[in-house]
C-alpha cells in the first residue's frame, strides 16, 4: 500500500503536476494561434516570438520594479509588470497589422501569403528581442518559491516520496482558468465577441450584418497579445526566460492547435494538455515508479523511458502527423488544414 | 416614382458585361420575381442591384434616391437586406445568436423583431439555442431569411430562397415570403421554380442573356403561351 502511495507521489511530482503547468501554458500559447487562424485565417508563425516579446517587456519591467523596491511580497513581481507586456505587445501587433498585414487584407491575399509575412514578422521580433535583452537566459521568478515543498510532505506523511508544487506552477493554473473562463465569457456573451465569432464562421455574411472588420481585427489582435504576453511570462517563471526556447514553443503550441482543431479554442486547451501530458509521460524515465509497484527483485536495471528528452519535440511532430493523417479536422471538429 | 428600381443596368465581374441593359422595378410592398434559364444573369441583376458588383452604365433608386455608388454594407444601413443562396447562416453560432449578428447594427431593442420572427418561423423558436448548421436545409432558410429581417428591411432580396428543399418546404417559404411581403416589405427574389414563383409575384422578369425578355404581372407570365413554352415546360 505504501509502495503505491508512494508511486503515485512520484509520478505526481515529476509527470502530473509539470505536465498540467506546462499544458496550461501550451494552452494559452495555442488558443492565441487558434483565434489568428479562426479570424484572420493564417498560421501565425511569429505567434513565439509575441510571447517573448511580451516575456521581455515583463521582464524589463520587473527589473525596474525591483530597483524600487516594489514587490508582490510571496507573489513574483512579474504578475505587476503584465499590464505592461501587454500594453506593449497589443501596440506592437497593431502596428504590424496596420503596416504589414493590412496591405494583404486589402488586396484579398491567400492565406499562404500572410503565412509567409509572419514568418518575416517573426524574424523582425526575434532580432528585437535578442537586440534588447540578449540570447541569453534570464530568470526573473522572485518571491516564494514553493506552495507545498516535497521534503516538508515526506516528513508529514512519513513517506519515502512527496509532491512540490512550486509557486509559479500554481499561479499558471489558476491564471490559465481566470484568462480562459473571460475569454469563452467575452467570446460567447458579448457582443464583440459574438461579431468575432460570426466573423470566423462567415466573413462575407459578416460584412452584410454590418460587423466592421477592422475593429474584429484590431479586438483579435489585442487578445493574442494579452494571451501570448501571459503565456509566455507563465512560462518563464516556471522554467525561465530564453528567446530560443520561446521560437522552439512554437511547435508544441502548433501542434496543439492542430489537435484540437484549429479554429476552436475549446479544442486548443485539450490540444495543449494532451501535447504537455504526451511530451513529459513519454520522456520520463519510469526506473523508480516500476521499481515500487513490481515486487522487489524484478527492479529493472534501465531507466525505462520510452524517449530522451532531447526529443521531445519528436513527440508533438509525431502526435501532429498521427492527427493529420487520421483526423485532420482535430480532435474537437475544427477547420482542415 | 417605384420604390426600388435597377435602371437600365449594364455591367458584370471582369472585363465582360453579363448584363445588358436590364431593369427591374418593384413597388412599395409587392413581390417581384426574376425567372429565367440557367446563366441568364439572374442572380447578376440582384447582385447589380445589391452593390455587390460594377455596373459602369444604369443607375439604382430605392425611395428615388440614387444609392449606384454605394457599398453593400452602406445600402443594409438604408434598409436592404440580401439572402445570399449559399452560406447564408453562422453555423457554430446558436439561431438565437445568428438573429442577433443580424441586427448587429442596431442599438435599440431587438427583442420585438425577435419575436415577430418566431411568430413567422415558430420552428425556430423551439431551435433557438441549436446550431444553425445542425437544422435542415429549409430550417436554415427561414434562419437566413429571418437573419435579413432583423435589420427591419424595406426591401428583401432572395437569391434562390427554395433552393435544395423539398417541394413542401418550399410552399412553407413561399407562404412566409408572402406574409413578409405583406407587413409592406418589398421582395426581390431570384427562383429557380419559376411557375410556383410567379404564382405568388407580382411583377415578374423573365430574363434572356443579361436582358429582359417579359415583364408582366406573375398571372399573365404564367398565361403567355411563349413564356409557357420556353420557362415553364409548357
Amino acid at each position: 500500500m505504501e509502495d503505491l502511495l508512494n508511486a503515485f507521489f512520484l509520478m505526481s511530482n515529476f509527470v502530473f503536476v509539470p505536465a498540467i503547468a506546462y499544458g496550461s501554458q501550451l494552452a494559452l500559447g495555442a488558443v492565441g494561434v487558434t483565434l489568428v487562424y479562426g479570424i484572420l485565417r493564417f498560421s501565425n508563425f511569429a505567434h513565439g516570438d509575441i510571447m517573448a516579446f511580451g516575456t521581455m517587456v515583463v521582464i524589463l519591467f520587473t527589473w525596474l520594479f525591483q530597483s524600487y523596491g516594489i514587490n508582490l511580497g510571496p507573489l513574483p513581481t512579474a504578475i505587476l509588470a503584465l499590464p505592461f507586456g501587454i500594453i506593449a505587445t497589443a501596440i506592437f501587433l497593431l502596428g504590424s497589422d496596420k503596416f504589414v498585414y493590412k496591405f494583404y487584407r486589402e488586396k484579398k491575399a491567400i492565406p499562404v501569403t500572410y503565412l509567409i509575412a509572419s514568418v518575416g514578422i517573426m524574424f523582425v521580433l526575434n532580432g528585437i528581442v535578442r537586440f534588447i535583452i540578449g540570447p541569453n537566459d534570464q530568470r526573473f521568478a522572485d518571491g516564494e518559491r514553493f506552495i507545498i515543498k516535497a521534503k516538508a510532505m515526506k516528513q508529514y506523511l512519513g513517506t519515502a516520496e512527496g509532491v512540490s508544487i512550486k509557486v509559479s506552477q500554481g499561479l499558471t493554473v489558476i491564471t490559465a482558468v481566470i484568462v480562459v473562463m473571460a475569454l469563452f465569457w467575452f467570446l460567447n456573451k458579448t457582443r464583440t465577441g459574438k461579431s468575432m465569432r460570426a466573423f470566423s464562421d462567415n466573413e462575407d455574411l459578416a460584412l452584410l450584418s454590418g460587423i466592421s472588420p477592422d475593429k474584429v481585427v484590431s479586438v483579435t489582435w489585442i487578445l493574442v497579445a494579452i494571451l501570448a504576453t501571459i503565456a509566455g511570462t507563465l512560462y518563464g517563471l516556471d522554467k525561465s526566460f530564453k528567446p530560443f526556447t520561446y521560437f522552439m514553443l512554437l511547435l508544441p503550441i502548433f501542434a496543439s492547435a492542430i489537435v484540437g482543431g484549429l479554429g476552436n479554442p475549446l479544442g486548443a486547451i485539450a490540444g495543449g494538455f494532451v501535447i504537455a501530458f504526451s511530451e513529459i509521460m513519454i520522456t520520463y524515465p519510469y526506473k523508480k515508479f516500476v521499481a515500487y509497484i513490481v515486487p522487489g527483485d524484478w527492479k529493472p536495471d534501465g531507466l525505462v523511458q520510452l524517449l530522451a528528452t532531447d526529443y521531445k519535440f519528436a513527440v508533438s511532430f509525431i502526435i501532429l502527423v498521427l492527427v493529420l493523417l487520421f483526423k485532420p479536422t482535430g480532435i474537437f471538429a475544427g477547420k482542415s488544414v | 416614382m417605384s420604390y426600388l428600381v435597377g435602371d437600365n443596368m449594364t455591367g458584370g465581374y471582369g472585363a465582360a458585361d453579363i448584363l445588358h441593359g436590364c431593369n427591374i422595378i418593384a413597388e412599395k410592398g409587392e413581390i417581384a420575381v426574376i425567372v429565367g434559364p440557367n446563366g441568364a444573369g439572374k442572380s447578376t441583376a440582384m447582385k447589380a442591384i445589391f452593390g455587390m458588383l460594377n455596373i459602369h452604365t444604369g443607375s439604382i433608386l430605392l425611395d428615388g434616391e440614387n444609392i449606384t455608388s454605394l457599398s453593400p454594407q452602406a445600402r443594409v444601413a438604408k434598409g436592404m437586406a440580401f439572402v445570399p443562396q449559399t452560406s447564408n447562416v453562422f453555423p457554430t453560432m446558436s439561431v438565437e445568436e445568428n438573429l442577433e449578428m443580424g441586427a448587429f447594427l442596431r442599438r435599440d431593442d431587438i427583442s420585438k423583431t425577435m419575436d415577430e420572427v418566431f411568430d413567422l418561423f415558430p420552428i425556430l423558436k423551439d431551435k433557438r439555442s441549436q446550431n444553425a448548421g445542425e437544422l435542415s436545409g429549409g430550417q436554415r432558410q427561414q434562419v437566413a431569411v429571418g437573419r435579413a429581417l432583423m435589420t427591419q428591411p424595406k426591401v428583401l432580396m432572395l437569391d434562390e430562397p427554395t433552393a435544395g428543399v423539398s417541394p413542401i418546404v418550399m410552399d412553407e417559404l413561399f407562404d412566409n415570403i408572402i406574409e413578409v411581403a405583406r407587413t409592406g416589405i418589398t421582395i426581390l427574389m431570384v427562383e429557380q421554380n419559376a411557375r410556383q414563383a410567379l404564382n405568388i409575384a407580382d411583377k415578374g422578369y423573365v430574363m434572356v442573356q443579361g436582358r429582359n425578355k417579359f415583364t408582366d404581372t406573375g398571372q399573365v407570365l404564367l398565361n403567355n403561351p411563349e413564356v409557357r413554352k420556353s420557362f415553364l415546360g409548357g
